[in-house]
């Protein structure tokens, strides 16, 4: 017996990259903009999701769900008459924490793609994993509650690096909270440099309407986009 | 706790390689910024290994410092914590210059010097 070294020099994650890229492809050829939206359990994706998805002007919307179980948030998301996509994790994944790339592809089938301009994948609730991997989108949210604590871009650098908007929500909170407000503002801006925030609450609705805005304003420079391609 | 994603990932892509024979070791190599905990990667990945052809084999994992570059003034300097702000110039348009990799570098396949049985 012996050993034959083979070099080989590729990212583990690669596998995932080139189906991410096959996703993003078609997501392009429908003419879809694709959002990962993500978060801790409880920061209120769905809550946010529900306060703007039913008042897109102009945008036709669909939501693809990750969780670990169950329909609970695609049950409600439905109620605002957009098109709602279940994709759970256990069994058929394993109950992995996160979405990849291969799990959104086998969910494909079952999207409307060719009746919707934008695309929210909400996906399961984990400041880790799912930062890892990609699932063919165009642009990365995240939310990050004010109950979570200011320390958070610290710990979780990743997910916060790698998203172009942070949503802080539960703001009516803040005075009943410890939280260091300035200390989380400063702390992104060290883990993401010049990357945009925004303060809102999805229960007393303030900030809504800048989110709306700019899901809105995404949607509508990828259009013009594929129009000048 | 994303070590169990990530030793899944190893696995995928060294059988994807290794060409259906047996391996014995594995060289990763890990960026920092990865936040990868390397007992808990090699613990998984043990776990993940079981009845395939990499079952046993040693994970072997070389730590890549994390390296910034400024874009506007060029500086270059190591960090231990996220921060990713030009020291020098206060800049935002900051990249990665090393400590992001999560790479698979090498590994090492077990041959019998008998091949016909294969």
């Amino acid at each position: 017996m012996h050993r034959t070294k083979v070099r080989i020099v590729e990212d583990a994650l690669d596998a995932n990259n080139t189906i991410a890229q096959a996703n993003r492809a078609d997501f392009d050829r429908a003419g879809v903009t694709v959002v990962n939206f993500m978060s801790a359990p409880g920061a209120g994706k769905t809550a946010l999701l529900e306060s703007v998805l039913g008042e897109l002007a102009g945008v036709s919307v669909g939501v693809l769900e990750g969780d670990v179980q169950g329909s609970l948030d695609a049950d409600r998301l439905a109620s605002l008459h957009v098109p709602v996509t279940q994709l759970n994790t256990d069994p058929s994944f394993g109950g992995e924490c996160h979405l990849d790339a291969n799990m959104v592809r086998s969910a494909l089938d079952e999207i409307p793609l060719a009746e919707i301009d934008m695309l929210v994948i909400e996906n399961v609730g984990n400041l880790v994993c799912p930062a890892e991997f990609k699932v063919g989108e165009d642009v990365r949210v995240m939310v990050s509650s004010v109950t979570e604590g200011e320390d958070k871009p610290l710990k979780y650098p990743l997910m916060f690096r790698t998203c172009d908007l942070v949503l802080v929500n539960k703001i009516d909170l803040l005075p009943h909270l410890d939280y260091d407000l300035d200390r989380f503002l400063y702390n992104v801006d060290q883990v993401n440099p010049g990357v945009l925030m925004m303060l809102v609450s999805a229960r007393t609705g303030e900030g809504i309407d800048a989110w709306r805005d700019w899901l809105t304003g995404v949607a509508a420079s990828a259009q013009k986009e594929r129009v000048h391609a | 706790m994303h070590e169990l994603s990530l030793s899944g990932a190893v696995l995928n892509t060294v059988v994807k390689h290794a060409d259906g024979r047996r391996v014995g070791l594995i060289s990763l190599r890990v960026g920092r910024l990865r936040q990868v905990v390397p007992d808990t990667l090699e613990f998984y990945f043990r776990f993940v290994a079981r009845g395939t052809i990499c079952e046993g084999a040693t994970l072997e994992q070389e730590l890549i410092e994390a390296i910034l570059r400024c874009r506007s003034c060029r500086c270059e300097w190591e960090i231990e914590t996220p921060a990713f702000r030009c020291p020098t110039c206060g800049g935002s348009e900051v990249e990665v210059a090393a400590g992001n990799e999560f790479e698979v570098e090498s590994i090492e396949i077990e041959e019998s010097a008998c091949i016909a049985q294969r």
